[in-house]
C-alpha cells in the first residue's frame, strides 16, 4: 500500500527531552504499521497553547499558526498538517477559522508574514493524529495489524478537553464522545465506562492555582478506580502530564493512594502491534504501566 | 501600576466615558458577541473551575453592559480560565466565551489593573517570553521561571517541593537538564520576533491603542 504523507507539527512537548517526549516516541512503530509518512514542518514553532493570551493578544498569537501553516504550504504543499498535540491543533483550527471569517485579518497576517518570504492562502487542512487514524486509517484496518491484543485489560478512555472541545471529532459528541473507547476496543482491551471522560484537568493552571487542579485530577483518577480501570488513556500530552504527575502530590496531600498509570493511544497500538518498551515509549511512564508492560516478553 | 500603564487607563476612560460595552467592542478580542449573552447561566454551570471564581462569565457579560468597569477588569475571573471550551460548545447563543474571557484577560493585564501576583497571569506572563525568544517552549527554563517567580527563597522551597516528580521526569528522559543552554529553538527566531512585533503594531492600530 502506497503510504500516506502528512506534514507533520509535532509540537513543543513532544520533542526530544520533553514532556511528552515517550508519546512521540510511540509513534514510529503505529505510523510504519498503519502505512503513515510523517514529514516534519520545518522549522515549525510554538502554537502558543492556551495560555500565550495575557501577553500575546490575538494577532499575534494567531500569527504563531499562521507562520506554521504558511510553512507547509510553502514547503509541503498538498499534505495534510497532523499534530499529536491537541493545543497545536486547536490553535491551527482556531486561526484558520478566523482568517476565513476575516478576511481583513489575513491581509493583516499576509503582511506580517511579508518580511519572512511566507504567505498564507488558508489551503492546509489541520488534523489531529486521532482524526487521520479514525477518518484516515479507520477501525478495521487499525485492528487489522494486532499481533498482540490486550487481552483483559480494562483502560478509562480520557477525551479530555482540547481533542473533544470546542471542534472534536467530527460525528462524535461533546459530552460523550466514543473515539477513543473504540480505540481501546480495537487493541483488544475493554473500555471501562466512567464518569469522567471529559472532565478537565486544569490544564496549564496546574501551575497557577495547583489546589483547583488537583481536585480536578482527583476526580478523573477517583472514578477511573472506581470504575475498575487499571490504565488510563488519553489523545492529549497536558492531560497525561497533569493526570499522571500529580498523583504523588495528591497522595502527599490528600492521604490518598493513587498509582494510576496514564497512557497515551498510540502507546496501546503500538504494544498491540507488537512493540517493545522503547517503541511504546513505555519506558517513559513516571507511573509503571506494569498491566501493560506485562505483554512484553 | 506604572506610570505607562496608568496613562493607558486613564486614556481609555476619557475615550470611551461611560460606554464600556463599546470599549469592550472595540478593544476586547472577540467583544463584539458580549451583547449577544441572553444570560441563561449555562456557562456559569459548566465551568470547571465555577466555585472559585468572583464572577461567572453570564455575570461578567451583563457587568460589561452596566458599565461597571473596574469592577470586570479587576475580576478575577477570566483568570480562572482552563481553556476547557465547556461553556463554548454550550452556549446556546455560540459565544466564543472562553476567548471573550482571554481577550479581557489581556486587556485588563495591558491597562495594568491586573492584582499582582495574580498566579494565572504571572505564568502567562513568562510562557509567552518563553516562547518568543526562541521560538520554542523551553519546558525546563519555562518552569524554573514560575518557580523562582517570587524570588530565590521561595523558588528553592518550589524547586524542592516539587523535586521527586522533576527528577522522574529527568530519569524517564521527560526533562533534560541541558536544556538550561538553550535547547530546542528555531532558526528563524529573529523572523519570528519581528513577525510577532509587526502583529502587535497592527492590531493595536486597529483597536486604537496605538
Amino acid at each position: 500500500m502506497a503510504k500516506k504523507n502528512y506534514a507533520f507539527y509535532p509540537g513543543c512537548s513532544s520533542q526530544k527531552g520533553a514532556s511528552a517526549s515517550n508519546y512521540l516516541n510511540s509513534f514510529g512503530l503505529m505510523c510504519e504499521k498503519l502505512d503513515i509518512q510523517l514529514n516534519e514542518v520545518p522549522d515549525w514553532n510554538c502554537c502558543g497553547a492556551s495560555i500565550a493570551y495575557a501577553e500575546g493578544s490575538e494577532l499575534p498569537r494567531l500569527m504563531l499558526s499562521a507562520r506554521n501553516m504558511a510553512i507547509v504550504e510553502k514547503e509541503l504543499p498538498g499534505q495534510d498538517m497532523v499534530s499529536g498535540c491537541p493545543a497545536c491543533w486547536l490553535a491551527l483550527r482556531e486561526a484558520k477559522g478566523r482568517f476565513e471569517e476575516h478576511g481583513s485579518m489575513k491581509t493583516e497576517a499576509n503582511e506580517c508574514l511579508q518580511d519572512l518570504n511566507l504567505s498564507y492562502q488558508g489551503q492546509v487542512k489541520p488534523r489531529h493524529m486521532t482524526e487521520v487514524l479514525i477518518e484516515d486509517i479507520g477501525y478495521d484496518a487499525m485492528k487489522a495489524q494486532v499481533v498482540r491484543p490486550l487481552d483483559g485489560v480494562k483502560i478509562a478512555g480520557y477525551v479530555g478537553c482540547q481533542t473533544n472541545r470546542p471542534f472534536g471529532i467530527d460525528g462524535e459528541s461533546f459530552e460523550n464522545p466514543m473515539y477513543l473507547d473504540k480505540m481501546i476496543e480495537t487493541v483488544g482491551a475493554e473500555p471501562v465506562p466512567y464518569d469522567q471522560k471529559v472532565t478537565c484537568c486544569g490544564g496549564a493552571l496546574a501551575f497557577s492555582e495547583p489546589d483547583k487542579s488537583y481536585k480536578q485530577i482527583r476526580d478523573i483518577v477517583e472514578s477511573a478506580y472506581d470504575h475498575g480501570a487499571q490504565v488510563i488513556a488519553t489523545p492529549c500530552q497536558l492531560c497525561q502530564a497533569n493526570v499522571e504527575l500529580y498523583q504523588s502530590e495528591i497522595n502527599k496531600k490528600q492521604g490518598t493512594k493513587f498509582s494510576m498509570p496514564v497512557v497515551f493511544y498510540s502507546q496501546l497500538l503500538g504494544l498491540a502491534y507488537g512493540g517493545d518498551l522503547k517503541q511504546t515509549g513505555l519506558d517513559g511512564q513516571v507511573i509503571r504501566a506494569n498491566v501493560l508492560e506485562k505483554f512484553i516478553k | 501600576m506604572s506610570e505607562a500603564l496608568g496613562q493607558a487607563n486613564s486614556q481609555a476612560i476619557a475615550r470611551y466615558k461611560n460606554n464600556f460595552l463599546k470599549e469592550v467592542e472595540e478593544r476586547v478580542e472577540d467583544g463584539q458577541w458580549v451583547k449577544m449573552c441572553m444570560q441563561c447561566g449555562v456557562c456559569a454551570g459548566s465551568c470547571p473551575f465555577g466555585p472559585h471564581w468572583e464572577h461567572s462569565p453570564q455575570k461578567i457579560f451583563m457587568m460589561i453592559r452596566a458599565g461597571k468597569r473596574e469592577e470586570v477588569l479587576t475580576s478575577d475571573s477570566m483568570w480562572m480560565c482552563t481553556s476547557c471550551y465547556n461553556c463554548v460548545v454550550r452556549c446556546p447563543r455560540k459565544l466564543p466565551i472562553t476567548h471573550i474571557m482571554h481577550g479581557l484577560a489581556n486587556y485588563a493585564h495591558r491597562l495594568g489593573l491586573v492584582a499582582k501576583g495574580q498566579p494565572t497571569r504571572d505564568i502567562a506572563v513568562l510562557f509567552w517570553k518563553n516562547i518568543i525568544k526562541g521560538g520554542r517552549l523551553n519546558e525546563l527554563t519555562f518552569s524554573l521561571s514560575m518557580y523562582f517567580r517570587d524570588g530565590f527563597g521561595q523558588g528553592v522551597k518550589n524547586a524542592m517541593a516539587m523535586q521527586g516528580i522533576g527528577l522522574a521526569l529527568v530519569k524517564t528522559k521527560r526533562l533534560n537538564p541541558m536544556e538550561i543552554l538553550g535547547g530546542h529553538m528555531c532558526k528563524d527566531k529573529s523572523g519570528i520576533q519581528r513577525m510577532l512585533a509587526k502583529a502587535a503594531e497592527i492590531e493595536d492600530k486597529r483597536r486604537g491603542m496605538a
